[in-house]
């Protein structure tokens, strides 16, 4: 199914009719909405509206109760994946007992390596200098939620799907997290980011996306 | 910009598997030390004796060294899912069965090599007939990985439940009984000076095709497991 014949390039991600339901408790959806490359979209929501839930549908780790998600205009499924889509979600995937920097050697061989950019050099930008050799246990939840932000930068995957990226992360770490986003939005990235409105993505002026908590229910508004 | 492959993915998760064994050592010899002190009190129990232990020295290194294999399983997939990788690995665009062989092996290289490796000094501390040796390590050989492969597949269908250990361990017996029967079979065979060329050819055919079926099996009821 393709619904922009017409248009020369679909959109990076695009949600159809997207719902998701657990035993028969909706949980979000039906959903409509398409994401460009180089738009930052903000998922808004209050706590059990589905915000993580429509992240992992959109990874393709869960898959949709009806509707679809389209990838460049391919149907996403969990059997056909690809290097174009990186989840930061609420548990990060670091191995505590190791170094910040073995943590991301990991990420590169399972993930590939975008040009331009090396483990250290990612660390270093994202404020963790002298800690590559620390266990991550040694690390603070902001510090390692940076080593995960570090993550992103590595790997070579043009949508981004960001859980909750501003929690645990001090003011200066928002910022971080914002000019991230930025120059990933430049390079002609795309990303989605959750937030249940504490923080906020500031730079700029990002879509939104409502989710509410009475299922079912969303509106899509301009900020 | 370079995409990575399944090569470089497959040594990511050999790498660091293995370097977190390292790291938790400790916790990595448990269960050969487990299947070591079993072996080794037995003489106690039963009395020094040549001939009642050498009858069955076989079959106690062979239930111990099984056991001690089952005791590391439910940790296998475990700390992965706790801290998120396993997501990780999931959403890879990696064939999954592939990483999990990976990792698979891992947990036969730590657990089993290792016992495989003393396998002499237990039969010595239970007086097996030095022929039998040979026997012994070779259907250890056989034996352990077939463990380690069937063992996957039950700990990837219990992982999603959150106090699966007794649940895996009902559901590994069963399967691994007729490993034991084959492996300590051939032992015995030796011990009677009988051909051992049947039971182990039946180990190796097993083997061969868990090592095919079994991390596609595991890949498969993991991703069921996580949805």
């Amino acid at each position: 199914m393709n619904p922009n014949l017409d248009d020369p390039a679909p959109p990076l991600l695009q949600a159809c009719a997207l719902a998701y339901a657990r035993n028969d408790e909706p949980i979000f959806g039906p959903l409509d909405f398409s994401l460009h490359a180089g738009e930052i979209v903000l998922i808004e929501g209050d706590n059990g509206s589905g915000k993580t839930t429509l992240l992992k549908v959109l990874s393709g780790l869960l898959e949709p109760t009806s509707g679809e998600v389209l990838l460049r205009g391919t149907t996403l499924t969990l059997a056909r994946l690809s290097h174009q889509v990186a989840l930061l979600g609420h548990l990060l995937g670091l191995k505590l007992e190791l170094s910040a920097l073995q943590n991301l050697h990991f990420a590169i061989g399972m993930g590939g390596l975008r040009g331009g950019i090396t483990a250290q050099l990612a660390l270093a930008s994202v404020g963790l200098e002298g800690y590559e050799d620390q266990p991550v246990r040694t690390l603070s939840a902001g510090q390692r939620k940076r080593v995960g932000l570090a993550r992103l930068l590595l790997v070579p995957a043009a949508l981004w799907l960001l859980d909750e990226p501003y929690a645990n992360l001090d003011r200066e770490g928002i910022e971080l997290v914002n000019r991230v986003l930025d120059a990933h939005a430049r390079r002609g990235g795309a990303a989605l980011i959750t937030s249940h409105g504490a923080y906020a993505y500031t730079s700029g002026t990002p879509r939104r996306l409502k989710l509410r908590a009475e299922p079912g229910k969303m509106e899509s508004a301009a900020a | 910009m370079k995409p990575g492959t399944t090569a470089a993915a497959c040594a990511a998760v050999l790498g660091r598997d293995l370097a977190l064994v390292w790291r938790r050592r400790g916790d990595a010899l448990n269960p050969v030390l487990f299947a070591i002190i079993v072996v080794a009190l037995f003489p106690f129990a039963l009395g020094p004796e040549t001939e009642v232990l050498a009858r069955i020295a076989a079959g106690t290194i062979f239930v111990a060294v099984l056991l001690a294999g089952l005791l590391s399983l439910d940790g296998l997939f475990r700390s992965d899912l706790e801290d998120g990788s396993l997501e990780q690995l999931v959403l890879s665009p990696h064939p999954l069965a592939l990483l999990l062989a990976c990792k698979i092996a891992v947990h036969w290289l730590t657990t089993a090599l290792p016992l495989i490796a003393v396998g002499p000094l237990l039969a010595l501390l239970l007086h097996l007939p030095d022929g039998v040796l040979p026997v012994l390590v070779g259907a250890l050989a056989l034996a352990t990985p077939l463990l380690s492969l069937i063992g996957a597949v039950c700990v990837a269908l219990t992982i999603g439940m959150r106090r699966s250990g007794m649940l895996l361990t009902l559901l590994v017996l069963p399967l691994i009984v007729p490993v034991l029967i084959f492996g300590a079979g051939a032992c015995n065979a030796a011990q009677l000076a009988l051909p051992t060329a049947a039971p182990l050819l039946w180990l190796a055919a097993w083997l061969a095709l868990a090592l095919v079926l079994a991390p596609l099996a595991a890949a498969a009821a993991l991703k069921i497991s996580l949805t």
